[in-house]
């Protein structure tokens, strides 16, 4: 086998295409990493040992074995998991027939190409570092690829891959500013797009949340214009359940295909404007504060009859929001039959407990309200317990958790609470979304992570629309269980029981978290509204001056590299004086013919001169002798350069005398 | 040489001949660029004047197109964009941007790795018609960075020699030959002086037309036809050298002299090597003339004299050489074998 590369060189690129399949290493099924792993070492022992490539049926085999393989592991071949799987393969398979400088190229793109798919799944701060770690080592093994012969000592392939680098950082930062963002997607994405995360799901049935809960995942950063919401106004609201069918909450499908917003009344012209950073969880909820003011909605959003806001497409990217909240509203002051009798269903012979007790209470003479108020008293005076380790509930859920066993979150205050609240015959549901917000002391923002992740009611009371009711809120301090206790404290990281290491820490993260959403902002946030709002700073909000700004810099740095590569490039400046002289003599020599010879010395040159025109005897003589002794004897007065450059301009054509 | 062929073709086949332009004059049509790449190349070619040298490349002799793998380089930035856009993906943008900066910074670095170099011309050994010319190229670097993988090719001829790098303020040299198929000069032509450091995208090149040429000697007959008697002084050419030589004298050391000529016994005295010359050696020299040599045509005549040279020199008997016009005096070594085969190259050539 006789490889295009030299073996050191093919080493080098076998290490880069290691670092670059690295970080897909951790998504990719265990066989796949080993048979990458095998394939990168066969093709290092086989350039040393001259073996000779598979042939080509077995080439074809293992292509045809890759895309089984990828099939069997993903259950497709297509969408990002798995296309990213089959393209590490590939790019694998691909040293297995690597002989031409065609090959060697098509690897080196593919290897940029890798590097690509790895932001899909993570756009950290860090993987800018990695970014540049990986582009220059490409770039320094593409440069050796076009070294002939040995290849160049490693420090200074890799110094060349990072000047150029480096030269194209301003056209790439030029770029990333100037280039016109458009709003994407292009074509539409892979159901599989972005990063894994985890969020609040469309239904909610039992332990859907708690499992939420234990996550210190990010779910949103924000910031407000003017004062933060006081604390029992952070409600953040998701998804609404209206359906209810025993077990599970779903969104009702009414809800969902009525496109008209709801009927939002503020009670004073008080607004919360804020800005929202939401992480993707692909989701289609902005999350907004309650209640989202339907006269001022984020562009591209819309409020859903349950009062939600959300956009059309799964949310695969961060994202900016800047909405609108009314604190103080009424919310559907009128209720219609059909939404009555929805709002109100309970299934059959389910939880008939519950119904005896929401009947007396009803028989007793009381009204919606009164009700209300009682069953939030019963949570508030009777034994209920916060845990986030509930005891399993049987059929009748609701029944078991508000007589037997009085243990549970937020899922089980609010689920028990609406059908209870329903068997009383009050329009009820459950909102799911976040409550509560963190500050971070080292950026005007708060935190709100997915352990604020919360579930509670809204009641429809005549003349007041749908209510805000948080039953688990009643249950008293005293009555959160310890160990629970202990989950919320290290996830609230707040609070008294903190020790110095742990103010440390805490400072640190809060610290990082920061700098990550500074980093959030103003890089992974620049679409085209951060474009448009960031460049109106300078004039250059329309496209077509973006673009004219883009073209000037763009050339104007190319010319900058451009001189600078041919600094380097030119000959040395000459500033020893008896040099300069020299040249001008020799110039002035070769405009009538005379040119120095590589063999002659100077000495011999203006002998040959001389020999051929006498006239110029003298001033050549001069100019000899000076040159001489200014270069070679080591003498320097101002004298002899003077008479250097006199005899210099008799130096003329000889017939011109 | 392509006007004559196309001069015969005209004469042998008319209907050829005359289907010839009109397919030459589709060219712009069938491959537009191609095309328009010849008539441009054409173009510059022409305006590459033949130049004594050293000839510095200056920046306005440079040119540079992308390869095929810049182009794939290009195309591969251009999806990556297009999926940064769909995916709305900031540090795909930020990729994608950075390598169209690289494939942009690399045009410069691959222009500058090649300008400012200055191009001489370096020995020519002359060769005997049918073989390679090998015309020797100084690459002069004068900055004091090293340029990297420069290759030498004949213009629009795709098989240059391996690239090699010319250190700072140093120079190299590269080879470029080209089969000499007649004896006389051999004009070196327009070469190309090409690099596509640092990362393969670019080609760049320049054009020069180095004053160099190359001595090609008739190419020498078949060994086997001996030398006539000579018409000279001394008939026994045949007798060789055997016998008591008589010393004729001394003469000054020239290079090619055979080792054992040499008067060893004069060197201290006299400084420089001198060499022993028999009165044999000299009388009986043979004399080649072209009238001796065999057959009418003029190059037949030209190798025959051509081999018997080689062959005397090879014996080392002296030798003279008569043409018509031309003659050259009996004698030995590498100087008057060069002055000989010179003779007979460019016999009939030089005004």
């Amino acid at each position: 086998m006789i490889d295009y590369l030299p073996h050191r060189t093919l080493l080098r690129l076998l290490v880069v295409l290691m670092l670059v399949t690295a970080p897909h290493l951790p998504r990719l099924p265990l066989w796949e990493s080993a048979a990458i792993a095998l394939i990168v070492l066969w093709r290092a022992v086989a350039s040393s040992r001259q073996w000779a490539l598979p042939p080509q049926a077995l080439k074809l085999a293992l292509a045809i074995a890759a895309f089984v393989g990828v099939y069997a592991s993903f259950g497709r071949i297509t969408g990002q998991n798995a296309g990213v799987a089959l393209l590490v393969l590939m790019v694998a398979l691909k040293l297995t027939e690597m002989r031409s400088r065609r090959d060697v190229m098509v690897v080196m793109f593919l290897m940029y190409f890798l590097l690509v798919t790895h932001f899909l799944n993570s756009q950290e701060i860090w993987t800018i570092a990695y970014l540049f770690v990986s582009v220059i080592a490409i770039t320094a093994v593409l440069v050796d690829a076009h070294h002939p012969g040995e290849p160049l000592p490693l420090r200074q392939s890799v110094h060349m891959g990072g000047r150029m680098i480096v030269h194209a950082l301003p056209v790439m930062l030029l770029f990333f500013v100037l280039f016109p963002r458009i709003p994407g997607p292009l074509w539409g994405l892979p159901n599989d797009a972005g990063p894994p995360r985890s969020g609040l799901s469309d239904s909610m049935s039992p332990g859907d949340i708690s499992q939420l809960m234990l996550s210190s995942e990010v779910a949103f950063r924000v910031r407000f214009e003017g004062p933060a919401p006081s604390k029992d106004q952070q409600y953040w609201r998701g998804p609404v359940f209206s359906d209810f069918n025993g077990r599970t909450w779903r969104q009702s499908s009414a809800d969902l295909l009525d496109r008209s917003p709801p009927t939002v009344e503020a009670i004073d012209p008080v607004r919360i404007r804020y800005e929202l950073t939401l992480e993707p969880m692909r989701s289609r909820w902005l999350f907004a504060l309650d209640v989202p003011d339907p006269r001022a909605l984020p562009p591209d959003s819309r409020i859903e009859r349950s009062g939600a806001l959300v956009v059309d497409r799964l949310i695969t990217e961060r994202r900016l929001v800047r909405g609108v909240s009314a604190p103080r509203y009424r919310l559907d002051p009128v209720l219609d039959d059909e939404d009555r009798e929805r709002t109100t269903f309970v299934p059959e012979e389910s939880n008939p407990r519950t119904a005896e007790l929401a009947l007396q209470w009803r028989d007793g003479g009381m009204d919606d309200e009164a009700i209300v108020n009682a069953a939030l008293r019963m949570f508030r005076d009777e034994p209920f317990f916060y845990t986030l380790e509930p005891p399993r509930l049987g059929r009748h859920a609701a029944d078991e958790f508000l007589f037997d066993t009085r243990r549970g979150f937020c899922e089980h205050y609010s689920s028990a609470f609406a059908v209870l609240m329903r068997e009383a015959g009050v329009p009820a549901r459950v909102v799911t979304g976040y409550q509560g917000m963190e500050a971070n002391d080292f950026g005007d923002y708060f935190v709100v992570r997915q352990s604020d992740a919360h579930a509670w009611n809204e009641v429809w009371l005549e003349g007041r629309g749908w209510i805000r009711i948080d039953p688990t809120a009643m249950v008293h301090p005293s009555r959160i269980e310890q160990s629970t206790l202990a989950v919320m404290e290290s996830l609230s990281r707040r609070g008294e029981g903190l020790d110095e290491f742990q103010r440390l820490r805490y400072m640190l993260e809060d610290q990082w978290d920061a700098i990550n959403a500074r980093w959030n902002e103003w890089v992974l946030g620049y679409g085209p509204e951060m474009q448009a709002r960031f460049l109106e700073l300078f004039g250059l909000a329309d496209t077509q001056r973006m673009l004219l700004a883009l073209t000037i810099g763009v050339c104007g740095s190319l010319a900058l590299i451009g001189l600078i590569a041919m600094r380097r490039s030119s000959p040395p400046r000459i500033t020893e004086r008896a040099l300069l002289l020299w040249r001008d003599a020799t110039r002035r020599l070769a405009r009538f013919g005379y040119a120095q010879r590589p063999d002659e010395g100077p000495r011999d040159f203006v002998q040959r001169v001389i020999g051929r025109e006498p006239e110029l005897a003298d001033p050549l003589g001069i100019v000899l002798d000076a040159y001489l002794r200014l270069r070679y004897a080591g003498e320097s007065s101002a004298a002899l350069e003077r008479d250097f450059a006199l005899a210099l301009k008799r130096i003329r054509r000889p017939s011109a005398r | 040489m392509r006007r004559e062929t196309g001069d015969e073709r005209r004469e042998t086949g008319g209907t050829a001949a005359a289907l010839l332009p009109s397919l030459v004059s589709l060219l712009p049509f069938l491959h537009p660029l191609r095309w328009l790449r010849q008539r441009i190349d054409a173009w510059v070619l022409a305006r590459v004047h033949k130049r004594p040298g050293p000839i510095e490349v200056p920046r306005n002799r440079v040119y540079i197109v992308p390869t095929r793998f810049g182009w794939g380089f290009a195309l591969m930035c251009i999806v990556m964009l297009a999926g940064a856009m769909n995916y709305s993906n900031s540090m795909a943008f930020a990729l994608s941007f950075l390598l169209m900066g690289l494939g942009l910074v690399c045009m410069h670095h691959t222009h500058a790795n090649l300008v400012h170099v200055q191009l001489r011309a370096g020995r020519v050994r002359p060769i005997y018609a049918g073989e390679p010319a090998h015309f020797e190229i100084v690459v002069d670097n004068a900055a004091s960075h090293v340029r990297y993988a420069l290759a030498a090719s004949w213009a629009r001829e795709t098989n240059a020699e391996p690239a090699s790098d010319v250190p700072a303020q140093g120079f190299t040299s590269v080879n470029l030959s080209r089969i000499a198929p007649r004896r006389g000069w051999l004009e070196a032509g327009i070469f190309e002086i090409s690099t596509e450091f640092p990362l393969g995208l670019f080609h760049a090149w320049t054009w020069a037309h180095l004053d160099m040429r190359c001595l090609v000697f008739p190419h020498p007959a078949r060994p086997g036809v001996p030398p006539p008697l000579s018409a000279g002084s001394g008939g026994t050419a045949g007798a060789g050298r055997s016998g008591q030589d008589e010393f004729a004298g001394l003469r000054d050391y020239q290079r090619g002299d055979a080792m054992r000529s040499i008067h060893w016994k004069s060197l201290p005295k006299s400084g420089t090597p001198m060499v022993k010359l028999f009165s044999e050696t000299v009388e009986q020299a043979l004399w080649l003339n072209w009238d001796s040599a065999p057959g009418q045509d003029i190059e037949a005549r030209l190798s025959q004299l051509a081999r018997w040279i080689l062959d005397a020199d090879g014996e080392g008997r002296a030798y003279g050489l008569r043409l018509p016009g031309v003659n050259l005096a009996p004698g030995l070594g590498e100087m008057h074998r060069f002055e000989c085969l010179k003779a007979l190259a460019l016999f009939g050539r030089e005004k």
